[in-house]
């Protein structure tokens, strides 16, 4: 038999209605290739194997009540019973410790399941475990975890990109075919790239965030990591919808269209006519020029298929940067408050009140998290509040408006890298947090306009994966995933597509990744 | 716009007292290394922050989130919240069915004292 970590989860679920082979023998099989080839890759947090083989168990008795039951019972099932999941360690699990990639969650066990994680239950995908990731999901590299960096099943050497780093890496690596991540200002968008994988940042308000460790509540989203378009696409299935113990979760429908994407030739024909934007500040700053190349090939490519692009402004982009490190920060200000040492999370304890806020704060947060905090306190605090926070809210509409004013033009979606560079060496931009913070600059303005986007594998540079990114207007992430598809298949044949992670077989014996001394 | 342009160039640039005003009103204790590091880390990110004032604003509302969604409620129906023993678990310090906090009024030291 063909080795199960291999195939799409698709396929995978396709494999267990028929009966020929089980959640449980699919459960070992990931937590197989965890044990061979996550030492030197560190993409997860928590894998353990009894609460997978219990919920593995469980799908594998759905399947054969509703084998029992008739066709019409087993084609009621979702695609992905019995399918293996990733969690980012940011999403609540009855039970299991849940840390937010932070010392000051260590050990804190989540009292309930994140709305996502009851959609899983439902339809009875099997949660593997959680993975790694930038502290409170602040950083672009996964390198911010208290627990230590991840590295990519690409080149060991360099990071996965993050902030959901350790999902990311892991699907890439087979550990998983599906994993869920995060993304505030790129932490979806920018792994996927990095790892030649498909990550989707969902509108604001497709996903309900109920059970989710919070960053910046106005930006943060949840969405689907899958090695193929049409995984990518099942997963949002089962977590986007309304939830109403998330307010701000919209009440839109969730088509089912998502579960039955076109295949090969009629997504490619689904390309013809399309109007395709390509903003050209997207390939101004920093940009790596082979990088660049091949997002032009995709672009030609999408162009032999019949849509038609041209070239358009987003004139405010560069102002997206100094937006985002005003108001991620001001919102994480807030929301980190309750990081206390009393209700839960490590404490410092002994001293008055003051004292042990400061010492429980002081010694639980990382570098970055601080880093945020503080300028997110300075953003808000007493003289600077309108020069600072409420300007970027200003400047946060005019970045809106370019977006809004281009789709009202009749855009089908907007086309640009995900990320300016491709991988880089563990370490190099630890130092020079604005030199880091540029590596969210094509994906953050998105994230500021509330809008879905999704990355999508379009080639390697320097042997290593870029990142085609489409962007739609809200709610457009069925119109996204099928363009992705239409790319996805008219590259089908390419060589690049057929490639495994290339220092994935190097991966259990190397040390685990570090951070340079 | 001059003045916004006065006020983002005059506030981008933090003393070593400006961080620890800041770091205070954070609740964050800080080192004194830790200190020095931040006041060149944030002065480096506060200049990324006067480009801002390029941009005439006066005339632009603010955007504080991109859904337009208004009134979210839900029907007011009783409902059955985490048991208290499943809040308290993760707690340093409980005692008697609630969270223990150190006094904070002068002269008490027990949980009762505030």
């Amino acid at each position: 038999m063909t080795d199960l970590t291999r195939l799409t989860a698709l396929d995978m679920g396709m494999l267990l209605r028929t009966a020929e082979t089980s959640a449980r023998e699919l459960a070992l099989a990931h937590l197989a290739e965890i044990e061979r080839t996550d030492r030197g890759i560190h993409a997860w947090l928590t894998a353990e194997p009894l609460p997978a083989l219990a919920q593995a168990d469980a799908a594998d008795e759905r399947l054969a009540r509703a084998r029992r039951d008739g066709p019409k019972a087993l084609g009621a099932l979702h695609p992905l019973l019995g399918v293996p999941v990733a969690l980012k360690d940011l999403v609540s699990v009855n039970g299991g410790q849940c840390t937010a990639g932070s010392r000051i969650l260590e050990g804190y066990i989540a009292p309930y399941d994140a709305h996502i994680t009851e959609r899983i239950r439902d339809v009875g995908a099997v949660v593997l475990g959680k993975t790694n990731m930038d502290e409170f999901a602040m950083g672009s590299s996964t390198e911010h975890s208290a627990f230590g960096p991840t590295a990519n099943p690409w080149d060991l050497s360099t990071v996965p990109g993050g902030s959901s780093g350790g999902s990311a890496a892991a699907v890439a690596a087979y550990h998983a075919p599906l994993g869920l991540g995060t993304d505030t200002g790129g932490s979806i968008r920018q792994p996927a790239a990095l790892c030649g994988i498909v990550g989707l940042k969902t509108t604001y308000g497709r996903v309900s965030r109920y059970g989710i460790v919070a960053f910046a509540s106005s930006l943060d989203q949840i969405g689907p990591f899958g090695r193929d378009v049409a995984d990518a696409a099942a997963l949002l299935h089962v977590v986007a919808g309304r939830d109403e113990r998330d307010s701000t979760s919209a009440p839109v429908p969730v088509p089912d269209e998502l579960l039955v994407l076109p295949r090969d030739d009629d997504a490619a024909a689904g390309l013809r006519g399309k109007r395709l934007g390509l903003p050209r500040e997207y390939f101004v700053r920093g940009i790596d020029p082979d990088l660049e190349r091949r997002i032009h090939e995709a672009v030609a490519v999408l162009e032999s298929a019949g849509a038609t692009v041209e070239e358009v402004s987003l004139p405010h982009t560069d102002y997206g940067l100094a937006t985002y490190y005003i108001v991620a920060p001001a919102e994480a200000s807030a929301n980190l408050a309750r990081y206390d040492g009393i209700r839960y999370g490590q404490a410092v304890r002994g001293g008055d009140v003051l004292a042990n806020y400061l010492a429980t704060r002081g010694g639980g947060f990382g570098a970055e998290v601080k880093r945020r905090i503080m300028l997110g306190t300075y953003a808000l605090s007493a003289g600077y509040y309108d020069a600072f926070y409420v300007k970027a809210l200003k400047v946060r509409t005019l970045i809106k408006r370019d977006f809004d004013t281009l789709f009202a033009a009749g855009f089908d979606a907007l086309v640009a890298p995900t990320s300016p560079s491709v991988a880089f060496p563990i370490g190099a931009r630890l130092e020079d947090p604005v030199q880091m913070y540029l590596s969210d600059a094509c994906t953050l303005p998105v994230n500021i306009a509330g809008l879905p986007g999704l990355s999508i594998p379009c080639g390697l540079s320097g042997g290593l994966p870029v990142g085609l990114q489409l962007i739609g207007p809200a709610w457009s992430e069925l119109e996204l995933l099928r363009l992705a598809r239409g790319y996805e298949a008219l590259t089908a044949d390419a060589s690049w597509r057929r490639l495994e992670p290339t220092q994935l077989a190097l991966a259990g014996n190397a040390p685990p990744p570090v951070l340079p001394a | 716009m001059v003045s916004s342009v006065g006020i983002i160039a005059s506030v981008a640039s933090l003393s070593r007292s400006d961080v620890e005003h800041v770091a205070h009103l954070a609740r964050l204790g800080l080192t004194a290394a830790e200190i020095d590091r931040l006041e060149g880390q944030l002065n480096h990110i506060l200049e990324q922050y006067e480009k801002l004032a390029e941009l005439d604003t006066s005339d632009i509302p603010p955007t504080a989130q991109t859904i337009e969604l208004e009134n979210i409620l839900r029907d007011d129906v009783p409902a059955p919240s985490l048991p208290v023993d499943a809040v308290l678990a993760n707690a340093p310090e409980h005692d008697g069915g609630l969270f223990v906090v150190p006094a904070i009024l002068g002269g008490a030291t027990g949980p009762e004292g505030s």
